[in-house]
């Protein structure tokens, strides 16, 4: 309960407009980051069919690799993919503000954080890269 | 239109440190006391807020009670109450503790004590601060601190208008809900008022807007004297068009006042020898009296410089270097670069002398307890009296939390003893209904402006009872008040809404501020001697024979003020010269 | 530079069942004055009935936060002069109820800031003989949290205060890490409840607005993001080492 002693009278609230996130740069970048996991969605369903794909033999297989090379499915892999760059970029450029590490009484700068979750990613990247090419 | 009414133990009438202070010292008093906060502003927002400084209260090896007591006597120019006084530095250091228990984020040693800086008129370092924002850490760390107590019922953005008075004793207050204009009594066993000062009579004031005397006005309207209501400080260091205080703090770590020629004018008004580095009880570090005192002289032989808002001089931190000032100042170069578009690490600051602080108030003794039974006072609003004739910069935000706690005890207390309300406070709440409809909520014509009363009180004041004054200057600032006041009876007030009106508020404010205005001038007209902040042309020494009294302004039946006086407290310290930089 | 201004002001009177509406008002155009002063002008000589709240005109109160521009500002330090040439428009703060005029309802916020246990929480209050001792570092670990002066900006530029008003909100979720992070405190698992419930912090979608409009540098979308990390170690920690207690 709250300690205030307020009767109410009459308010007014604004509504939220539906476009409300087309007012500010940070908004739009905000809903674009929000959209991106549409791409992870996609991405998971493929790795889902291409794995039943595998399963039900070499045939289904190259079935499969034949239908992803459509030129919609393409693009669609495309934009995921720059979605997901974008998403890790930004959430990369974040990540000081939610990782304080400290040394004793030394505060580790926001950019160190920042550059080693790159450098991982980069890192893990070229391991998997690796691995899936050879 | 409806009655309403609301019960509590004790009412607590201002929701800054000294309200806050008290309405914990009820709530650990007893938990069965119900306490009502009743504040015109969200308790956040008080002017506590905005002191920069620190808090005074010995806690390091080479100090003593004694001395800080000293230092407090000869800063007020012998007119403190030395008993107050004792019980203040004695008490000082434990409250400081509880509030550092509390949260209070302290500025440390590196060894994880508490770490104390020097400050005007003080012979030692006892300064606690939180680097140069300790009134808005205080203010915070009390106000999360009070929502601990579910027995605290606050009623945020009320405006009290009246007390309630019946059977001898104050049983509440009549307020004004300011966003629905619903008038209600609130009916209590015990009042404390901690509303705060009234720079706000003056033009140049670093106080907030808020600071309108508001709760000193009730309690004189109710009989209750006011207190040494002629002593006005005067801050040396404010921005001149905005009022903005510059710390004391700044010249504590070693700031310079310079006139137009860039020379540390201070050395010519005894207040000792420039050294390069700052010296206590000296020079810069002299009290803020004498400093704007100096100010006044200075400009007299013309050695001040001139701005578009008045004459000004200098004050210069640049020697400090950006490491100090950005560790030690931040806010103030805060404050500097955004109101003032100057960066104090490349350039000195423009400052003039601005009233900081009411010494004067609702006359309390040791306890907080008034003349009228059952109201209780503390903070800058009441005079205990600690602050005499000038109060020492950093014992302000100490005084809210000794006194705030003696005077929430002391109403505990008293509304411990009581038995219900009397019979008559509906009778008094319907009559103060009335008056406000007629005078103010449904007045209708009226032709003077807020604005233009309001222009001219500041004026007056500022002509009349600004730094030096005389015989004359304040007879004519009685008589302009005197205008002033028949002139307010005819005001215009051109919004009717009950919900959120302002206007009306600042009408009610205007009331109350011109109350307060009259008797700063009786006061100061009736004191014919020269003391601390109090400077008389016409008798310029100090005068013990005839004035080691304290003044009372008591309201009498045609509103104006009489003036009698008390004898001040005297315990180990008799009067003696104050001595500055030796 | 021209010597006269317009601003739009937003208007709304729910006394006479009015509709919001702007008012233009023509002002001189000071160099040394802040919005505030145009509104003190505009109250002082034009129009009497323009409702908003301020008082220490230092940015240390809270109290005029504003929407400039659309931008949620405090007042008493946006100076007109960078507004050139206008009209400058002036509504009250986004995401909350309008009392009147410029003037917000904010009593949702103190509802929410009483539920995280803004206070220092150990098992019983030392008597008061000595301070807690805190080093400098200590004290730096949670200082920029309590610099807040709850103006209520951050809530103003959340849009998902906007959108759900049962989140705990940017302000309130930095002070209760104020304490969280006061090594004088021991009250982390006691304000865990209200921070990580449906309303608390998860809400956050780290937009980060909240961090850039806040005038005292406080960094609310840090201080929730470090404190979803540490929701998350706990989750994992309560859920791996069962005996382990937080403090």
């Amino acid at each position: 309960m709250t300690n205030t002693t307020k009767s109410s009278g009459k308010s007014y609230k604004k509504e939220m407009p539906i476009l409300w996130w087309t007012r500010r740069t940070s908004h739009i970048i905000f809903v674009m980051r929000e959209l991106t996991s549409l791409g992870v969605a996609y991405f998971a369903i493929i790795l889902l069919l291409l794995i039943g794909a595998i399963s039900q033999g070499e045939e289904s297989y190259y079935e499969f690799i034949k239908l992803m090379k459509s030129p919609i499915l393409i693009w669609l892999s495309i934009i995921s993919l720059l979605g997901l760059i974008f998403h890790s970029v930004t959430w990369f450029n974040l990540a000081p503000k939610a990782m304080v590490v400290k040394f004793g009484k030394y505060r580790i700068p926001g950019i160190v954080i920042m550059l080693s979750n790159y450098a991982g990613w980069i890192v893990i990247s070229i391991i998997v890269g690796r691995f899936l090419l050879y | 239109m409806d009655h309403i009414s609301y019960e509590s133990d004790v009412l607590i009438i201002g929701a800054g440190g000294a309200g806050l202070r008290a309405a914990i010292a009820v709530s650990e008093k007893d938990p069965k006391l119900k306490i009502s906060i009743i504040s015109k502003v969200y308790p956040m927002r008080s002017h506590t807020v905005s002191a920069e400084g620190g808090a005074a209260a010995v806690i390091k090896d080479n100090d003593s009670l004694d001395d800080h007591a000293y230092d407090t006597i000869s800063g007020g120019d012998w007119m403190t109450d030395q008993d107050a006084v004792e019980i203040f530095v004695r008490e000082a250091p434990k409250e400081m503790i509880r509030l550092e228990h509390w949260g209070c984020p302290w500025s440390r040693q590196k060894d994880g004590k508490v770490a104390v800086r020097p400050f005007g008129g003080m012979k030692k370092k006892r300064t606690w601060f939180a680097a140069d924002k300790t009134g808005f850490h205080m203010l915070h760390t009390l106000f999360q601190t009070s929502l601990k107590y579910s027995q605290i019922q606050r009623f945020d953005e009320w405006f009290v208008t009246r007390l309630l008075v019946d059977d001898g004793r104050c049983q509440g207050a009549v307020a004004l809900e300011i966003s629905t204009g619903q008038i209600a009594a609130i009916k209590a066993k015990s009042v404390i008022i901690c509303s705060g000062g009234a720079g706000k009579v003056f033009p140049f004031t670093t106080n907030a807007n808020i600071k309108t005397g508001d709760g000193m006005a009730i309690a004189y309207r109710a009989g209750v004297p006011l207190k040494d209501m002629e002593f006005v400080q005067y801050h040396p260091t404010g921005l001149p068009f905005t009022g903005i205080l510059i710390t004391e703090a700044c010249r504590a770590e070693g700031g310079h006042l310079l006139n137009k020629n860039g020379y540390r004018y201070l050395q010519d008004y005894d207040l000792g020898k420039p050294e390069p580095r700052p010296v206590l009880r000296s020079m810069e570090l002299g009290p803020r009296d004498r400093l704007s005192q100096a100010f006044v002289q200075e400009r007299e032989k013309g050695q001040t410089l001139e701005g578009p808002y008045g004459d000004y001089v200098h004050l210069d931190l640049r020697h400090l270097g950006k490491k100090i000032i950005n560790e030690k100042l931040p806010f103030v170069r805060e404050l500097c670069l955004k109101y003032e578009n100057i960066d104090p690490i490349k350039e000195m600051i423009p400052v003039r002398p601005v009233v900081h602080y009411m010494m004067g108030g609702i006359d309390t003794d040791i306890h907080g307890a008034t003349a009228l039974s059952g109201l209780f006072a503390a903070g800058e609003c009441a005079c205990v009296s600690i602050n005499g004739a000038n109060r020492l910069g950093s014992n302000s935000l100490t005084e809210l939390l000794v006194f705030g706690a003696r005077a929430g005890e002391s109403a505990a207390n008293f509304a411990l003893n009581q038995n219900g309300s009397s019979k008559g406070l509906d009778f008094l709440y319907k009559n103060e209904l009335k008056r406000l409809n007629k005078q103010f909520l449904n007045r209708t014509g009226g032709t003077e402006k807020i604005v233009d009363i309001r222009k001219a009180m500041h004026h007056v004041m500022e002509n009349g009872a600004g730094i030096y004054r005389t015989e004359v200057a304040l007879s004519d600032a009685q008589n302009e008040i005197q205008e002033l006041k028949s002139k307010f009876k005819n005001l215009r007030i051109s919004d009717t809404s009950k919900t959120f009106n302002t206007e009306l508020v600042g009408s009610l404010e205007l009331s109350c501020l011109l109350d307060i205005a009259e008797s700063v001038i009786q006061s100061a007209l009736f004191r014919k001697e020269s003391r601390g902040s109090h400077q008389r042309s016409d008798f310029k020494n100090r005068d013990d024979a005839n004035y080691l009294s304290h003044s009372l302004a008591y309201r009498n039946k045609n509103g104006a003020p009489e003036i009698k006086y008390q004898p001040v407290a005297i315990t180990k310290w008799p009067p003696g010269e104050r001595i500055y930089g030796k | 530079m021209a010597d006269k201004i317009t601003l739009e002001v937003f208007r709304y009177r729910p006394d006479d069942n009015s509709e919001p509406s702007f008012q233009k008002y023509m002002i001189p155009l000071q160099r040394d004055w802040v919005i505030l002063d145009a509104l003190n002008y505009i109250k002082d000589h034009i129009d009497g009935t323009l409702s908003y709240r301020w008082s220490c005109r230092m940015g240390i109160c809270g109290s005029c936060g504003m929407m400039v521009n659309e931008k949620p500002v405090l007042t008493c330090a946006a100076f007109l002069e960078n507004l050139i040439p206008g009209p400058v428009r002036i509504e009250p703060l986004e995401n909350f109820p309008v009392v009147r005029d410029l003037v917000i309802d904010m009593r949702d916020f103190l509802e929410k800031l009483k539920r995280v246990k803004p206070w220092i929480i150990r098992e019983q209050e030392d008597p008061a003989i000595e301070e807690y001792k805190q080093t400098p570092d200590q004290l730096a670990d949670f200082k920029q949290y309590s610099m807040c002066i709850n103006c209520m900006l951050c809530y103003s530029a959340c849009p998902v205060y906007g959108l759900e008003p049962e989140f705990t909100g940017p302000a309130v979720i930095a002070l209760a890490q104020r304490y969280n992070m006061d090594n004088r405190d021991h009250g982390n698992s006691a304000r865990m409840d209200a921070l990580s419930d449906e309303s608390g912090m998860w809400q956050c979608t780290f937009i980060g607005d909240c961090s850039k409009v806040c005038p005292k540098k406080v960094d609310p979308a840090g201080a929730i993001q470090r404190y979803k990390v540490h929701g998350a170690n706990t989750w994992w920690k309560n859920l791996l080492l069962p005996w382990a207690k937080d403090k």
